[in-house]
């Protein structure tokens, strides 16, 4: 019952942190159709950026600061880079990105070194909020949450209650007709582009302390963030959100479940049939392949829901 | 487009007077060194580079060897055993006649392999292969080869170190590993080690964990809590090590960590005070060995080292690997990697902190001591400015760790 209790809060910590970085691409996404391979490249340059203010002056004013210096450099990007391969298609993109993310990997290093930076978490909020069964939960989890649900109630208004979200819808779906009615669609795109970096910042600061900041902090995030993109469905927020957490608290419970394919199989009388390449599959315990299952997930769904949980288009 | 083309001829006119070889001293021993530059583990290979620059430095300003002078010429093998090769390759085509290689047991088996079939077929242009850290036990039993010398301690010997510097009064260790063969040996030989040595300890744990894949912690430390353990006994390192015991502390779970690897570059910073009292490592030198085994000159070299780089020296055994090849070089009179190999075999050295040091001939593992420290303010030299050092609890001599060998080598006519 501790554990269940434990794992549950942390997996929504984790789910909520992986739905900040994956609400930026899939919006990205869903408004351009750009599939931003460098997305989490600029949830890294967001933990390096707090990190360096937060040794000027403070957490606070880093959590700020940081995430609109990443809006202003996913807004850089996009004028001065996507824009102009945008007329080249879909695959010129993807692969500008995809270049994005080497070059941007490259300046990390060579600015902040190869080792990982002592960024932590800040006093005000480094002391245990509550305990379960005897095992701490940090404040700092607590503040996580919080600033990820208010990131989530911001989004969630300024895209369907405002006029700004109105124009934003427009430009997606209709382009042409918002541009006639003369709207700056490039404009919107920019600030989409930017918008969905500042998300990625903002993970980054309050993810670079939670992990550890340290130029690897990109590769290890990069793909359960495409799986959870994928899993929601690609350009739906709710499918996200609903990914998101799930992804979090399968990989959070999947480590404490030590049964495997076979203990589920033995009660129906299956015995196993000497040693052979089956056996190794049938007794691996779900703790030692769980980080793999969000893979195996997002294989499932698109062999029977190519479109993903929620997602309104084939892609 | 015109700034674009300007920055094109920019850069292509720089690479032209950048790519010519930087001009050769006369006649130098060179010494190729191969490890990841690139990717994940370039911080590792990027360390130990300048560590290599820094000792051969110091031997060239001491004479070098013959009379004639160290350089190091580097390779990225990106640890890839196929890029290792094709690095091999190039090596012998410069005719170099050594190669130096320190991250990964998949590269060094696939090394030892390419050099022994090169040796075999071009005996004119042999090459050498000296091991400062692929670690994996079979590669000095089962795979061992003439042509390979390793120069650090095997899995097995490190295994041999870690359980004999556990406190006395520890009764329950829970042991938690990377799914992959490093992390799959270090498992073995720690669970061998703990029935060898104490049979008292109860193992109420052992779990091997996807290999730089988990992003949270806590359910492992939630785990660890419920089985009672004083212990965690770990091979884990980098992000996995750094992760495991910040959500460790941030749940307030009182364990000790003995670790293998957290004194490697950049676990002392990210775990920082997190680790005060009760993360231990057993490694090969640090500066605080140097003060308590009372040696001024060691202690020279890792106040020496501090002045110019934020972390710390504390890889003694490539100082001495150096040292034993320039002695051998200078016992055989000659580079060539069969009369250097013939020389090595046996060699009983003193390293500088005193200890001594064989290469053990039926196997070319050198047999070599290992400290362990605790993470501790009690310290006179702090590591990688931290605050905190390791304070030494245990000193294993090459005598302690001398473990018998199951290689049966094949050695040249």
């Amino acid at each position: 019952m501790e554990i269940v209790l434990v794992s549950l809060f942390n997996g929504l910590v984790y789910g909520m942190l992986l739905f900040m970085l994956a609400s930026g691409l899939t919006l990205i996404f869903s408004m351009m159709g750009v599939l931003n391979f460098a997305h989490a490249s600029i949830y890294m340059i967001g933990a390096y950026l707090a990190f360096t203010i937060s040794q000027l002056i403070g957490f606070f004013p880093a959590l700020i600061i940081a995430p609109i210096l990443c809006a202003l450099i996913g807004a850089g990007i996009e004028i001065w880079g996507l824009r102009r391969v945008h007329n080249n298609g879909h695959i010129a993109e993807l692969l500008f990105t995809f270049g994005l993310v080497f070059i941007i990997q490259r300046s990390v290093q060579m600015i902040w070194g190869m080792l990982p930076m002592a960024y932590r978490v800040p006093p005000s909020l480094d002391f245990a909020l509550f305990t379960v069964y005897g095992a701490n939960f940090p404040a700092y989890r607590g503040f996580m949450l919080l600033v990820s649900v208010g990131m989530l109630v911001a989004t969630w208004v300024l895209l369907k209650k405002t006029r700004v979200g109105l124009i934003i819808q427009a430009a997606l779906t209709h382009p042409q007709m918002a541009s006639a009615l003369g709207h700056n669609v490039p404009r919107v795109f920019t600030i989409v582009f930017a918008g969905g970096c500042l998300l990625a910042g903002l993970a980054g600061v309050i993810g670079g302390n939670y992990q550890t900041t340290e130029p690897g902090m990109a590769d290890a995030m990069g793909p359960i963030v495409f799986v959870v993109v994928v899993f929601g469905g690609l350009g739906s927020l709710s499918g996200c959100f609903i990914a998101s957490i799930l992804m979090g608290l399968i990989q959070t419970f999947a480590v404490v479940i030590n049964t495997s394919l076979f203990d589920l199989l033995k009660p129906f009388g299956v015995t196993l049939p000497g040693d052979n390449l089956f056996t190794e599959i049938l007794t691996v315990p779900v703790a030692r392949i769980g980080a793999l299952l969000p893979f195996a997930m997002m294989i499932i769904i698109l062999l029977f829901r190519p479109r993903g949980l929620l997602g309104t288009r084939d892609t | 487009m015109s700034w674009l083309r300007l920055l094109c001829y920019s850069v292509a006119i720089l690479g032209l007077l950048f790519s010519g070889r930087p001009v050769l001293a006369e006649d130098t021993i060179k010494l190729a060194y191969t490890d990841p530059f690139s990717g994940p583990f370039a911080s590792g290979g990027d360390e130990f580079l300048k560590i290599f620059q820094f000792i051969i430095a110091r031997k060239n300003a001491a004479g070098g060897a013959l009379g004639r002078k160290f350089e190091l010429v580097p390779f990225d093998d990106k640890l890839q055993p196929a890029e290792a090769l094709i690095a091999l390759k190039n090596m012998t085509d410069q005719n170099i006649p050594f190669v130096m290689h320190c991250t990964g047991s998949n590269v060094g088996s696939a090394l030892i392999d390419g050099v022994s079939k090169h040796n075999a077929r071009n005996p004119d242009n042999r090459i050498l292969y000296l091991n400062c850290g692929a670690l994996a036990t079979e590669l000095t039993n089962e795979q061992c080869d003439f042509w390979h010398f390793r120069f650090a301690g095997s899995v097995d010997m490190r295994a041999a170190a870690r359980i004999k510097s556990l406190p006395a009064d520890l009764k329950k260790v829970y042991l938690l590993n990377q799914d992959y063969l490093f992390g799959q040996s270090i498992q073995k030989d720690t669970k061998k080690w703990l029935a060898k040595l104490r049979p008292d300890i109860e193992i109420v744990g052992d779990e091997l964990m996807p290999f730089g894949k988990v992003q949270d912690f806590s359910s492992y430390i939630a785990k660890i809590k419920a089985s009672g353990a004083q212990s965690v006994v770990t091979g884990n390192y980098n992000r996995d090590l750094n992760l495991l015991i910040k959500a460790a502390v941030d749940a307030g779970l009182d364990v000790r960590f003995d670790t293998y690897l957290s004194h490697l570059i950049g676990g002392p910073t990210a775990i920082g005070s997190a680790g005060e009292n009760r993360l231990s490592s057993v490694m090969e030198f640090n500066g605080n060995v140097a003060v308590d085994q009372k040696s001024a000159e060691a202690e020279k070299l890792a106040v020496d080292w501090r002045a110019n780089h934020e972390t710390d020296f504390s890889t003694l055994n490539f100082l001495t690997m150096i040292d034993m090849l320039t002695n051998a070089i200078n016992k055989a009179g000659s580079t060539d990697p069969l009369k250097v190999a013939l020389a090595l075999e046996d060699m009983h050295v003193r390293d500088l902190v005193g200890q001594e040091n064989i290469m053990r001939k039926e196997d070319h593992q050198l047999l070599m001591p290992f400290y362990a420290g605790v993470f501790s303010k009690d310290v006179k030299y702090d590591s990688e400015h931290t605050g905190f050092g390791w304070k030494n609890i245990m000193t294993a001599t090459a005598a302690d760790l001398t473990l018998p060998t199951i290689c049966k080598m094949k050695r040249p006519e």
